[in-house]
């Protein structure tokens, strides 16, 4: 994949390479993960799961994909 | 387990249960999902607590896949009522980040806050505690708010709008059980809302001792995870969470300093 397929985001404290033009509930399924077990903060807003389908993921942008685990 | 059931039965006809922010709990034990051996193992233990309500933390998804799975692949919000936390936060402001993002997962709007104020000990740190309370409470959620054993910041908590105030027996993963009885039994006399005591408990006598100060419930992590035997473990703190709170309900008898004979003085042989 060339540089120009790709955009430059960063996700969960690291740089990573994604498909140009994912909206987030594409990049969930890039990352395999389920829309469903996670939550997403785009640039510090949490962004609402009925609504992953109309953002899109840009060029710098940073997200945050969290999830439930063990806690006390 | 037919006699836990019976202990179970007994204490629900004793007592009443307990409400948190308008949710009914049929135990007074909440636990903790943290540290355990296995995702088995805990699950195990928490049914054997009897415990309802779990509590949950929040952390970045890791895409590397290295580590743990999300805990849902193991425990049922059906069988639970998950109570997300914002353990590892330092500031009024990180705690606020982390109820949001718990929040969205959806599930329910409590919220155990946790601003810890220093890294050696894991005691609170009050003052922004009481301050995320404020914006949390304003903000809609149900907040349970750990904090010390402090009746002055558990009066200010109130009046923020917590849910439940959360008092340490002694600090997180010390397994020391209730350092100050004193304090703790004058925060349940002054506060209005379930006082929980959430850290500090290490094993049965603690939780039983714990409820006897005449607190609504016990909130522990570490003494059911760091066990031998959690899952036994797990039984003696049911037990000992219905036997000291029933010992409450029930009056004890006053304590003296000198020897009372239980069987007549009179009546004895020349």
């Amino acid at each position: 994949m060339t540089t120009t397929q790709t955009t430059r985001i960063r996700v969960n404290g690291k740089p990573r390479d994604v498909s140009r033009g994912l909206t987030v509930r594409g990049l969930l399924e890039e990352l395999e993960l389920h829309p469903g077990m996670v939550v997403v903060e785009l640039n510090r807003e949490i962004l609402e799961r009925d609504g992953y389908d109309d953002v899109p993921v840009n060029e710098g942008d940073t997200i945050e994909l969290v999830h439930f685990v063990g806690g006390g | 387990m037919a006699d836990t059931q019976t202990i179970a039965a007994a204490a629900h006809a004793l007592d009443r249960p307990l409400v948190i922010g308008g949710v009914e709990l049929g135990s007074r034990l909440i636990v903790g999902t943290g540290k355990y051996r296995t995702n088995q193992v805990m699950i195990d233990a928490i049914r054997a607590s009897g415990a309802e309500m779990v509590t949950v933390a929040v952390r970045r998804v890791d895409l590397d896949r290295t580590k743990q799975e999300g805990i849902l692949h193991h425990l049922s919000p059906d069988e639970f009522f998950l109570l997300a936390n914002t353990a590892g936060c330092y500031t009024a402001a990180d705690a606020i980040r982390y109820a949001r993002l718990a929040r969205a997962a959806g599930f329910n709007e409590f919220v155990k806050l946790e601003v810890i104020g220093d890294e050696s000990t894991l005691l609170p740190d009050v003052l922004a505690t009481v301050e995320a309370a404020k914006q949390l409470a304003g903000d809609g959620f149900k907040v349970m708010a750990y904090t010390n054993d402090d009746l002055i910041t558990a009066l200010r908590l109130e009046d923020a709008g917590c849910v439940a105030v959360m008092p340490l027996a002694s600090p997180i993963g010390s397994g020391l059980g209730v350092v100050n009885p004193y304090f703790i039994r004058e925060i349940k006399r002054r506060l209005s809302v379930p006082v929980i005591v959430d850290a500090g408990v290490g094993t049965a006598s603690d939780a039983c001792v714990t409820m006897e100060q005449g607190v609504d419930g016990v909130l522990m992590n570490t003494a059911l995870a760091a066990a031998d035997d959690p899952v036994r473990m797990a039984h003696a703190m049911r037990h000992a969470m219905i036997a000291g709170r029933l010992a409450f309900l029930a009056g004890r008898m006053p304590a003296r300093e000198i020897a009372v004979p239980s069987s007549p003085t009179s009546g004895m042989l020349d």
